[in-house]
């Protein structure tokens, strides 16, 4: 049985810990609501993008065009560029992503193939390192980072690109968090390259054969495709952040539930015995009354 | 003069969306004014001005740093890289693009990547004298 001091000691740090986890929840809220609102004002540029890509990508003949749209022909070398946070204390959120990933590598790695990890975040790095150490060829820290801007994708796609281009890898798969709402950030797998393109059946092959081009078709899909990795990377990175706060969010929501629980538990024990100990004495106190 | 739909938008937002007279974009081959009813166009954009008409009284002006430009039947979209309304422009901003461009040009290796930096910082001098600043 503890003493009422023990109990009182404990009741307050639980009180200190609910504290800062009520204080974590609101400021995940604030943060989610900028996050959210970025992540929103991407999405038209990037369904502008995919867009584009449908038209210009329709235009050229199947199979030609430059190696991001078509691959390298091969599916021998795999990367697989894993976003995730850079801090904890955010539910299921880093290990789903982690997971989606493991299953594919495992997948891959049966199949024979070469596997090549990225890293986006920190803490997709400390998981994956424990299993895949070899495997791993990067980590982006991006924790110095306060608002991701296009830059900072910008930067990632650069890098995927140019490895590309070194002939460095096959076949290029993004892993982040959708979000859907503040309960539900969906573990996403999304090719890079090669492209994939949505078929747009609608529009026809007669009504894009009047596009004209400036400078050529060529040009511009040399220069949109790498840009559209950027932006798919932009994109995974604000879906990844406001899924990151909305997880955390729920995550801390929780942790102060339980934590007002425990000290209603914890409480009730404390003025219980507090009154056993009165009655105790009171008891006390009569019997020797009456034994006089 | 009939109306067409016109959308701008950067990686960080969408700057504009509805209904304008003419959009004069610059493209790499040289400025272009979009009317309703263009025969559909890709082209890359080259830092520089969009002027936006949406009316014979209503206009304005925003600066682009590259990106592209597509007209379609259902109007015009352009997907620039860094797009800033002209009246949030300063000479700062366009002296730190500049400073940038020069350290690309720098860090640029090999012929084609030096011609493209050269290319953009010259655009980026033009820019700042048309704009007066």
């Amino acid at each position: 049985m503890p003493s009422l001091k023990d109990l009182r000691n404990r009741i307050a740090s639980v009180k200190a810990t609910q504290k800062i986890t009520k204080a974590m929840q609101m400021v995940a809220a604030a943060k989610l609501r900028r996050a959210q609102t970025a992540a929103e004002a991407a999405r038209p540029y990037a369904q502008r993008m995919g867009a584009v890509l449908t038209n210009v990508a329709g235009g050229i003949a199947p199979g030609s065009g430059p190696a991001l749209l078509t691959g390298t022909g091969k599916d021998q070398v795999h990367l697989l560029v894993v976003c995730t946070g850079e801090r904890g204390l955010c539910g299921a959120f880093n290990t789903a992503i982690v997971r989606l990933a493991r299953d594919h590598i495992n997948t891959l790695m049966g199949q024979g193939k070469t596997v090549k990890i990225l890293c986006v975040g920190k803490k997709g790095f400390d998981q994956l390192k424990r299993q895949y150490e070899k495997q791993i060829i990067g980590v982006e820290d991006l924790r110095s980072v306060r608002n991701i801007g296009f830059a900072n994708a910008d930067a990632i796609g650069k890098k995927i690109m140019h490895m590309f281009e070194q002939g460095e890898f096959d076949v290029c798969t993004l892993f982040f968090s959708r979000f859907r709402s503040v309960i539900a950030q969906i573990p996403t797998a999304n090719q890079l390259i090669p492209a994939q393109i949505a078929v747009n059946d609608n529009a026809g092959a007669g009504a894009q054969a009047a596009y004209e081009a400036e400078p050529s078709q060529e040009e511009i899909l040399a220069t949109l495709l790498p840009r559209n990795i950027s932006v798919q990377v932009f994109t995974a990175l604000l879906e990844n952040m406001a899924s990151f706060y909305g997880s955390q969010m729920s995550a801390m929501d929780n942790a102060t539930r339980n934590a007002g629980e425990m000290i209603k538990k914890q409480t009730t024990l404390y003025n219980r015995s507090r009154q056993a100990m009165i009655t105790k004495e009171l008891i006390e106190i009569i019997s020797g009354a009456e034994a006089l | 003069m009939a109306a067409f739909h016109f959308e701008l938008v950067s990686p960080e937002q969408l700057l504009f969306s509805g209904e304008v007279e003419s959009v004069a974009i610059p493209g790499v081959e040289g400025q272009m004014t979009i009317l309703r009813d263009h025969a559909p166009v890709m082209t890359t954009l080259k830092p520089g001005i969009v002027e936006v008409e949406e009316s014979a009284s209503k206009k304005s002006r925003i600066f682009v740093r590259g990106g592209f430009a597509d007209v379609a039947t259902g109007g015009l979209t352009i997907l620039a890289e860094v797009a800033t309304p002209v009246e949030q422009l300063d000479a700062s901003k366009i002296t730190q693009e500049i400073k940038n461009a020069q350290e690309d040009l720098a860090d640029a290796s090999g012929d084609e990547a030096k011609r493209v930096a050269s290319e953009k910082l010259d655009q980026l001098n033009e820019l700042k004298t048309a704009l007066g600043l």
